[in-house]
């Protein structure tokens, strides 16, 4: 005799793709207490809100890895509450949160404030990730230990390499101690020079000064031979050149810790992208040669690079609608991602569902630490429900995100995310044509 | 060309549009070797230059070509208008517009600065020089005097020589010379040739005697000072040394050879003194030449405003 439950979620013959669970098949999933409660053959206790999902696809919730909130300080960019709606709309259920705030994410109390404000105004759930050195100005590294116990998942100084080796070195000893991964922005500052697009072709016929292969490959090279000296945790930050991606797969190969990940638009998109100057093709790294390219989609799919992470940069129409060289890094990505990578990736064979899947939840999970990643009883409920045959069309104005930088506007992708359910709730559905529209709102809290 | 708002760069122009201005050019030439330089094609239309980086040469060229062609001009320099106290291009460009200007010309320092105002003006936008990407006026007035000179640009050997990487001369020059038919050497330290430049089908000499051996043309390009201080090149003497065109260097090429230069020199470094004097040399030529073109350019890109305009003069009249 079950109980009836009436904070459960019931969804009904979805196609379950949960490599890590190991399920897979046309199955039902039941949400109850914010928990994964039975999955496969189980009947929906009574008082629970149920979902046709049949012909779409259920995931273990999407977990963006690399996401600037820009609060504090930036909140005409983008705030935690308008940052994580564009992740639900996205798919994410979980984000984690760069750093580069103003103030930066270096102590305990700043790290607190964005958890009090997620808890108050997110939709998905908000992993801080700290910075490895104070200020991030890259000398005197951060109270790890504190931040730890503050509830950041990471350090990372992105936007900028911790160019001093030194310094570099005691940040991962002490990142190791305390348990924390090190996310290396890797990009050599003196080699980048004031580039503002990739060193080749394309920057010769622009000519935009040009920011060579090498200054990445070189901050790889420096970041895994401390990785190898350490022993630390280290993961490589939106990778997109193929010298980088052959340094990763080597120390892999010879056992160290070392991840990668890479961002949409280096897998879509080459430099020749920057054509008629548009500065929402301007980000740091740069868009690379065809060959990086192809590198990245080798990467991700051999398992050199275990996470698709955005990088979803936010910036306002008055910074990006200027010449090429004034505009600052950046696009915004979190509603794209998905769409692209089905697009990108599995519609073109390069990926299996399945291994895109691990991409987007349990590879990210396990480099951060945190729970999810799966469908198996007892994970958090966070769930990602796709339309793999949805055609649509990337429209900038409609996104849920304060900013509107992004290159793909216009574009044409078939596959989306549909239904977004953190902790059991539905955060996020958009319109289907499977009829599911009405039970989706019902499900809305 | 009669069809497009803008000018750009070379690299958008087919073969056709730039013999069109060459073509347009002779006759603009013609006019400024009368005695009464003027002409009232372009009476009633306004053209804007819009300087935002020093230049003499090439806004005096523009001025004089709008003022022979009786249209209203306004100068607008970085330094003495709004942008120094940060207004925005966009915004600079939008006041300049709101008081009617048919026509911007624009010098920036940053790529792509007139592909940006040329998608957010309706006025037409002509490329003064962006950064180190193209100056088209620049590529047609040497395409232009290569062919007064020389009778053709076709099967010509084209050497250029300098600091191509950061060279917009060099780029627009490149394009035109291999849309007409030209082949083209260039020569410079390896530091200051830009990635990947033989992929623009040009050939690369290791040597300046490679370079200028057998060539009809030798366009040497303005070395930035500046350019040993930021460790491209270890000192402008060892630049001369090794990269200068000298009067034994040019005798490797053919006797009837041109040089050219975009100007201004620095005689002594890219170029010898007796050189940049020699019977070889067509730099003034140039600089005649470029008040034609940009005449030619004006011309053919308003010629629709320029019906519109001659209409309504009648009508007044």
């Amino acid at each position: 005799m079950e109980m009836a439950r009436e904070n459960a979620l019931y969804l009904r013959g979805g196609t379950v793709v949960d490599p890590q669970g190991g399920h897979h098949g046309e199955m039902d999933l039941l949400l109850a207490d914010g928990r994964v409660a039975g999955i496969g053959n189980v009947r929906p206790p009574a008082g629970a809100v149920e979902v046709n999902v049949r012909g779409l696809v259920v995931a273990p919730g999407f977990i963006d890895m690399h996401v600037h909130l820009r609060e504090p300080g930036r909140e005409d960019k983008e705030t935690i509450a308008s940052g994580t709606r564009a992740a639900a709309a996205g798919g994410f259920t979980a984000v984690a949160c760069m750093p580069n705030t103003d103030p930066p994410l270096d102590t305990r109390s700043t790290v607190e404030l964005v958890l009090r404000e997620a808890s108050r105004r997110a939709v998905t759930r908000v992993y801080p990730i700290a910075a490895v050195t104070q200020g991030r100005k890259g000398k005197i590294i951060t109270e790890m230990g504190e931040l730890r116990e503050a509830g950041a998942v990471a350090v990372s100084d992105d936007g900028d390499w911790v160019a001093d080796g030194h310094v570099m070195r005691r940040a991962l000893e002490y990142a190791r101690m305390v348990g924390l991964p090190v996310i290396s922005h890797a990009e050599d500052p003196l080699l980048r020079g004031c580039g503002v697009m990739h060193e080749g072709y394309w920057s010769t016929v622009l000519g935009l000064r040009g920011i060579p292969a090498a200054a990445e490959d070189v901050a790889v090279a420096r970041d895994i031979a401390l990785a190898r000296l350490t022993g630390a945790r280290l993961h490589i930050a939106h990778i997109s050149t193929a010298g980088a991606v052959d340094l990763v797969r080597r120390a892999r190969a010879e056992g160290l810790e070392v991840t990668a990940e890479a961002a949409p638009h280096h897998f879509t998109l080459t430099d020749e992208a920057v054509r008629g100057y548009n500065a929402n093709t301007r980000m740091s790294p740069p868009l690379r040669s065809e060959a990086d390219r192809d590198a990245v989609r080798e990467g991700l799919r051999d398992g050199t690079i275990g996470v698709i992470a955005t990088d979803h940069a936010p910036h306002t129409e008055t910074e990006k609608d200027v010449e090429f060289d004034a505009a600052p890094n950046g696009i915004i990505g979190l509603e794209t991602a998905v769409g692209l990578a089905l697009t990108e990736l599995v519609r073109t064979k390069i990926l299996d569902l399945e291994t895109l899947v691990l991409r987007m939840s349990a590879g990210p999970a396990a480099v951060l630490g945190v729970p999810g990643g799966t469908l198996a009883p007892g994970s958090p409920a966070d769930v990602t429900v796709l339309d793999l045959g949805a055609e649509w069309t990337v429209r900038p104005e409609e996104s849920c995100s304060l900013s509107r930088n992004t290159p793909f506007g216009g574009r044409r992708l078939v596959g989306r995310p549909v239904i977004t359910i953190v902790g059991g709730r539905v955060v996020h559905s958009a319109r289907m044509e499977s009829g599911a529209t009405a039970a989706v709102e019902s499900a809305r809290p | 060309m009669r069809t497009r708002k803008d000018l750009l760069g070379l690299e958008d122009l087919t073969r056709e549009e730039i013999l069109e201005v060459l073509d347009t050019a002779e006759s603009m030439l013609e006019i400024l070797e009368r005695p009464i330089k003027k002409v009232p094609t372009l009476r009633g239309i306004t053209v804007a230059n819009l300087f935002f980086e020093p230049s003499t040469r090439t806004r005096v060229s523009f001025e004089l070509a709008e003022k022979r062609l009786s249209a209203d001009s306004v100068n607008f320099q970085s330094t003495g208008s709004s942008v120094s106290k940060g207004e925005t291009l966009k915004d600079t460009a939008r006041n300049i517009e709101a008081m009617r200007v048919d026509m911007v010309v624009i010098r920036h320092g940053s790529a792509g600065a007139p592909h940006f105002l040329g998608r957010n003006l309706q006025a037409g936008v002509i490329n003064a020089g962006d950064g180190a990407h193209e100056h088209p006026t620049q590529g047609l007035l040497d395409l232009f005097t290569v062919r007064r000179h020389l009778g053709r640009v076709e099967g010509l050997r084209v050497a250029l020589l300098g600091d191509i990487a950061h060279s917009r001369v060099a780029r627009s020059n490149l394009w035109g010379l291999r849309k007409l038919g030209a082949s083209v050497v260039v020569c410079g330290p390896a530091t200051l040739l830009p990635a990947e430049v033989e992929r623009l089908g040009v050939e690369v000499a290791p040597t300046v005697e490679e370079a200028v051996d057998g060539a009809d043309v030798v366009n040497v390009l303005r070395l930035q000072l500046e350019r040993q201080t930021s460790s491209l090149i270890p000192s402008i003497r060892e630049y001369a040394r090794l990269f200068g065109l000298t009067r034994e260097r040019l005798a490797l090429a053919k006797p009837t050879a041109l040089v050219m230069h975009p100007g201004p020199m620095n005689r002594g470094v890219e170029i010898a003194h007796d050189v940049a004097d020699g019977t070889r040399s067509v730099i003034l030529d140039q600089v005649t030449n470029g008040v034609a073109v940009r005449m030619a350019v004006l011309y053919l890109l308003l010629a629709e405003k320029r019906s519109e305009a001659g209409t309504a003069l009648e009508r007044t009249a």
